[in-house]
């Protein structure tokens, strides 16, 4: 009898790993396809997570939906049922399991975060003293090639336009240009409120705060247009606050880089300003309150088509 | 000692309404009677629900196409700031304030709260901010469009230029209804450690007492931040000060340790009671003891302690160190320990029990289950490197509407379906309890599933307009809203109904054990007539033993005879 129940129940867990295995592949294609390396590390993160997170959910509601089928009172039976007050062992092993997988969870999360070395805030003003310090000189010294420095590109948020600036070239642009298999460094600026620099695609985001600048890093893996949306809310014209992001080839990006230096400054993609006009000629014909006006807009040498990628 | 200072409290006590407790004008009276109060806050938070309700079917409304073309987007924005903050203030906060104001001396066999005067001032509080809040749609420039959160330099913007605007008058209303619930937590907690009755040790204390006391500790220590970050803020406002504001020297990101340090730990002030009903339903409907009692009760405490030192998770995207997201990624997920031996204790006590699956029942075991799904997400969203990721998406918005409307208003629900024969005297409608069950179970999870692969695919909060990939995700979950929204229909029915016509209800409908079992339905104005005194651990069901000293004759009697 006990084996029995042994079994019965190390074959309930056999297909709940199962299910679980097969919920935490599918998780991959929840996500939009990965176009960085940190992409790929956090879907490895969240594909485990899922995994784990079915098992418990499966083990927990299945043991409900069991007692809830099976175990109700017949119709007039008004009795009790079997008056267990508890079970010190059961109450133990089930303090100590969650408190086990959660070290398991934070350590494999602060793993994936030491790879991914994306900075952000203030390590920049703590000496460069990254947590990540001793893993960014072992890749440094595993790479085949010493990459060349990658150019700083400037990236300034205002309400509600994005705007690049690359200092080398001298080249300002509406539409954020990147070279693929390059680590991409980027100096975060707000000229106003909180926003977020947020790509999907790469599974990276920093709040741009006003006031500092901020030191942000990754690297695109795959060539494409992606979004660039703000994150952090901005204000009215917050959701209209988006740009696209281009990986080329970093030939390609060069070329792009010089044919766009010789383009004079014409005026940039801003979608807000553009709905603000029709509001304040009040064409759209929908009452609203008075908003603070959106920033005019910039002159760029580039604008960038104002497409959404093709999925 | 308790009964001293009763005594010595009674002969200034008001003489009760006459009529009591069927007069129903004492409703709208400066009544100091706590079960009044109770359902006074119960009814008021209503009326706010069903508006903060409204404005989120205006807001899926908007959500159901890509473009923003229902509503201007500076209306959006008010109504989703407006939906956060009446939901939170106005009706979590108010409702579950409400049950302990009913629930607690009657659990704890007390004849009142220690404090009645001070309870009826804390109640009449929240229709006055009430009002503040909803006349903010009246002022030029209309209502606070910079989130519930109002992070500065947004919450600064003032366009209009006039010194009353929305954002003040939200500040405000805000800052006095931190006042209001300072005001509850001191009453509450003061009732509780002081009026216990005789024999009531902490150890034969219901549970839900035991979290509601949890949850009451953090107001305690939560609020006086908060609302120090809203005095801050409104001065910034106002009159020029330069806390927050950076233009000007200040520090955006210390306004949101300020609202975080009091606005995470605040989700626990709304979930504990709610693990608190759930503690006391599945024993009785399951008819058999709380498994590992004393583990549940404490575990609120752990809670308790623990809500102090995560707030940071909500920032893991902001102005926040790499060293600083580790730490508070361990803190936060050392969360799931305690919680997760209450889950573990739910089920323990459901199975193998002799469950019956009416509308309370119902309502606790959706509300379980819809909790586990959103503790396994809140796991994930502990862990930084996917909190960075799916930070302000859709993924958040889903993850805390299934643990604030799948979790907390479910057991509300439960809460008030199982002691609405105590409060009224009446016994509800079970089919359309039942109903009410299936289209709230079935909306919450149509209205904010969906949002989970909508964040996961890269879908922003607060969006008035959108790309239209995401329109598939964002077009179920407007319509599992606007069932959210017919849900309320079977209740408000049910409720009125019963409340009016509804079956008399016996003192002890459930056979559940209890101190507020043993009075009538509805109890008498000074609950006890005599202050019973408490003999044994609470939840003895299956054990037939004594509760209270009285019925140990009579206990003792019919084992003999039987």
């Amino acid at each position: 009898m006990n084996l029995r129940l042994i079994l019965k129940l190390a074959a309930i867990a056999g297909v709940m790993t199962a299910i679980s295995l097969w919920v935490g592949q599918l998780a991959y294609t929840w996500m939009p396809v990965p176009a960085s390396e940190e992409a790929l590390l956090v879907d490895h993160l969240f594909s485990f997570l899922t995994t784990l997170g079915t098992f418990i959910f499966l083990g927990v509601a299945g043991t409900l939906l069991y007692s809830v089928l099976f175990q109700r009172a017949a119709k007039y039976d008004e009795g009790d049922g079997p008056p267990i007050e508890g079970n010190l062992t059961l109450e133990i092993v089930w303090t100590a399991i969650p408190l086990v997988l959660v070290i398991w969870i934070a350590g494999y999360s602060y793993r994936i975060y030491d790879e991914m070395n994306i900075l952000g805030p203030m390590e920049h003003m703590h000496g460069g003293a990254a947590i990540a310090a001793p893993l960014t000189l072992a890749q440094a010294t595993d790479a085949p090639e010493a990459p060349e420095a990658p150019e700083i590109i400037e990236v300034h948020a205002r309400q509600w336009v994005w705007e690049f600036y690359y200092p080398v070239a001298n080249v300002t642009s509406t539409e954020l240009h990147l070279p693929n298999h390059r680590r991409a460094k980027l100096t975060l600026t707000s000229e106003d409120v909180l926003h977020g620099f947020f790509v999907p695609a790469f599974r990276v985001k920093q709040d741009v705060i006003p006031g500092r600048s901020i030191d942000f890093e990754f690297t695109p893996i795959r060539e494409g247009t992606y979004r660039l949306r703000d994150s952090q809310y901005s204000g009215t014209y917050f959701a209209a606050m988006q740009a696209n992001v281009v990986v080329e080839s970093p030939d390609d990006y060069q070329q792009w880089l010089t044919d766009v230096a010789a383009l004079s400054p014409q005026p940039g993609l801003n979608p807000s300003y553009d709905e603000y006009q029709v509001k304040v000629e009040n064409r759209d014909n929908r009452p609203g309150w008075k908003t603070v006006e959106p920033a005019p807009y910039p002159l760029v040498n580039y604008s960038g088509a104002p497409v959404l990628p093709e999925r | 000692m308790t009964e001293i200072s009763l005594e010595a409290l009674s002969p200034k006590r008001e003489q009760p309404v006459p009529g009591e407790p069927e007069n129903w004008r004492r409703f709208f009276s400066f009544s100091t009677d706590h079960k009044v109060i109770g359902i006074q806050y119960i009814v008021v938070a209503f009326v706010f629900f069903l508006i903060g309700g409204f404005l989120a079917m205006i807001i899926r409304g908007e959500l159901i196409t890509p473009e923003a073309d229902l509503v201007d987007r500076t209306v959006y924005n008010a109504l989703f700031t407006m939906h956060g903050t009446i939901m939170l203030f106005m009706w979590t906060f108010p409702v579950l304030n409400g049950l302990a104001n009913y629930l607690v001396p009657l659990q704890i066999g007390a004849r009142d709260m220690a404090f009645p005067r001070l309870n009826a001032v804390a109640f009449w509080m929240v229709p006055v901010f009430g009002v503040i809040l909803m006349a903010s749609f009246l002022v030029p420039g209309g209502p606070s469009q910079s989130g519930w959160w109002a992070y500065p330099p947004v919450s600064l913007q003032n366009p209009t230029g006039n010194l009353i605007n929305g954002q003040f008058l939200w500040i405000l209303a805000v800052a006095l209804s931190g006042i209001s619930s300072i005001m509850g937590a001191v009453n509450i907690v003061t009732t509780i450690i002081r009026m216990r009755a005789p024999g009531m040790t902490f150890f034969k204390m219901p549970v839900f007492c035991w979290a509601v006391m949890a949850a009451q500790t953090i107001q305690l220590f939560g609020l006086p931040a908060l609302t120090a970050g809203a005095v801050m803020l409104l001065f910034d406002l106002s009159v020029g000060t330069s806390f927050f504001d950076p233009a000007t020297g200040g520090d955006p990101v210390l306004y949101q340790h300020f609202f975080w340090f009091y606005s995470h730990p605040a989700v626990y002030v709304i979930i504990l009671p709610v693990f608190g009903v759930f503690s006391e339903l599945f024993p009785v409907y399951a008819r058999k003891p709380l498994f590992g009692y004393k583990f549940v009760a404490v575990s609120s405490f752990v809670i308790t302690g623990l809500s102090a030192i995560v707030w940071v998770h909500h920032m893991f995207a902001s102005g926040t160190p790499g060293w600083m997201r580790m730490l508070f990624m361990a803190s936060t997920m050392l969360i799931s320990v305690p919680t997760g031996v209450k889950i573990f204790a739910w089920v323990a006590t459901i199975w193998g029990g002799k469950i019956k699956l009416s509308t309370p029942m119902l309502f606790a075991l959706g509300g379980l289950v819809n909790f586990l799904f959103a503790g396994i997400t809140g796991i994930m969203l502990a862990a930084v490197p996917f909190d960075i990721h799916v930070n302000n998406t859709y993924f958040v918005v889903g993850h805390f509407h299934y643990v604030i409307y799948g979790a907390a208003v479910m057991g509300i629900y439960a809460a008030i379906y199982h002691w609405f024969p105590k409060m009224t005297g009446r016994m509800y409608y079970e089919g359309l309890g039942k109903l009410h069950f299936v289209l709230t179970f079935v909306g919450v999870n149509l209205n904010f599933l969906p949002m989970h692969p909508a964040g996961l695919m890269g879908m922003p909060r607060r969006v008035a307009s959108y790309d239209p990939e995401f329109a598939y995700w964002n077009v179920l979950a407007s319509l599992g809203g606007f069932l959210l929204g017919v849900s309320t229909l079977p209740f408000l029915l049910n409720m009125i109904s019963s409340w009016i016509l509804g079956e008399k209800a016996p003192a002890n409908p459930w056979r559940a054990i209890g101190l507020e079992w043993l009075v009538s339905s509805p109890p008498p104005h000074e609950n006890f007539a005599v202050i019973p005194t408490v003999v044994s651990e609470p939840y003895g069901y299956g054990k037939n033993e004594p509760l209270i000293a009285s019925q140990m004759a009579s206990t003792e009697l019919t084992s003999e005879l039987s």
